[in-house]
């Protein structure tokens, strides 16, 4: 039974990292990018990862999987606010679309 | 021995334990070896107020504060699997800037990474002097500092404080 | 005049519907030839999945590669590469099921510890600092 709960937790976080990379290809800038293929594939990875502790149980490989997940969840985020502060400071603007910018008004 | 090296010994040891998860003997002898190594080399870096770790408040603050997170990161993933589908890109992409009352650094890292997982919402940079917060939002409902504020980070910030302060 | 550019707004409007149509149906199209070609015995649906699913993830990969390919400025290639490199520990972990080879798992946290690290390293690149500040 937690086998099968365990693949529909892999084909939910598939769906999810497809979304994200359909993302990555479709929006126009790269803070929505960002947006996007972080948090879809952050999701969708931790449960791949989540299904398999369910179907390996309580062995090596689900144990690490669980490290993985927590790993996975402290990392991303910081990585992408890394990428976004320096992309903003090396000049990559905004969408043409875009509303406001309050970092650029403070920056001057 | 301080405190907070014993408490980096204890979380190094756990780290260790899962990832050779059978215990046996040796990997347990070898485990105590590196994390006391480890803890005796970069003993105060980490770890800045141990007392912290004491009340058991917290922890309960913090399996409250864990459903919470992740019933936002699945609205999260429908609203841009959403934006992703639909023809016209509904998007409205701007940069606000929030404020935020909460000091130490842990907070501040917790508060900027729940951020970004949540809808729409992704965290640029910190003033942390100031106490501000740059967001880059996909949808600007306003961009108004009270108003934003008022609608990313204050869900998060009363329970935060609760746990990191 | 005005109706001119009303209809030229119409045409982009149109163009823009088809454009989204003819990509959305040509995606559907290569995940149905990945997901039901040839169409899977039911007995041993396990290994069909997971065998698949790979192929989905190996699709995810080439958007990744796509936009490295195209990405106007040096931050979208970085994003695509860190993505990159989250995928491949979900690739890892999928591995691991079919085989039976516990060590794929090693491999993948070895991969996203490697893939975190040069993701900061990148992104200072990025912002025209020293790596030591």
């Amino acid at each position: 039974m937690s086998e099968l709960i365990g693949y529909i937790f892999i084909v939910i976080g598939l769906s999810f990292d497809f979304f994200g990379c359909l993302g990555l290809v479709r929006f126009p800038d790269v803070y929505n990018r960002l947006q996007a293929s972080t948090k879809s594939v952050t999701l969708g990875t931790c449960s791949i990862l989540f299904g398999l502790f369910l179907i390996k149980g309580m062995s090596a490989p689900g144990i690490k999987a669980i490290l993985c997940i927590i790993f996975i969840i402290l990392t991303s985020p910081v990585s992408a606010h890394a990428l976004a502060r320096g992309a903003h400071k090396s000049g990559v603007r905004l969408w043409d679309k875009s509303i406001c910018d309050r970092y650029e008004e403070e920056k001057r | 021995m301080s405190k907070s090296r014993i408490i980096l010994f204890i979380l190094g040891l756990l780290i260790w334990l899962g990832l050779s998860w059978p215990v046996n003997p040796q990997h347990l002898i070898v485990g105590v070896l590196v994390a006391g190594f480890v803890a005796l080399l970069t003993g105060d870096m980490f770890i800045k107020r141990p007392y912290l770790f004491k009340h058991a408040s917290r922890y309960l603050w913090f399996l409250y504060y864990l459903p919470i997170f992740i019933w936002e990161c699945i609205k999260a993933n429908i609203d841009v699997a959403y934006r992703v589908i639909h023809p016209n890109r509904p998007l409205n992409p701007g940069i606000v800037k929030v404020k935020t009352s909460l000091k130490s650094d842990t907070a501040l890292t917790f508060l900027a990474n729940s951020i970004t997982l949540t809808p729409g919402t992704l965290s640029v940079d910190i003033d942390q002097e100031g106490g501000f917060l740059y967001i880059h939002w996909i949808d600007v409902k306003s961009s108004d500092v009270e108003e934003a504020s008022k609608l990313i980070v204050e869900r998060f910030e009363r329970i935060l404080r609760r746990i990191f302060e | 005049m005005a109706l001119r550019t009303k209809e030229k707004g119409a045409a982009k409007f149109i163009m823009r519907q088809l454009r989204w149509f003819i990509g959305m149906l040509s995606i559907v199209a290569i995940l149905a030839i990945i997901l039901f070609n040839p169409i899977p015995s039911i007995l041993e649906w396990q290994s069909v999945l997971l065998r698949r699913s790979l192929n989905v993830l190996l699709l995810c990969g080439l958007f990744c590669l796509w936009r490295i390919l195209r990405g106007p400025t040096p931050a979208d290639r970085i994003v695509s590469v860190d993505i990159l490199g989250i995928l491949i520990l979900g690739f890892c972990a999928i591995l691991g099921i079919p085989t039976g080879r516990d060590w794929y798992i090693d491999i993948g946290i070895a991969w996203a510890l490697q893939s975190f690290i040069s993701t900061l390293a990148l992104a200072k690149y990025l912002e025209g600092r020293n790596l030591d500040e």
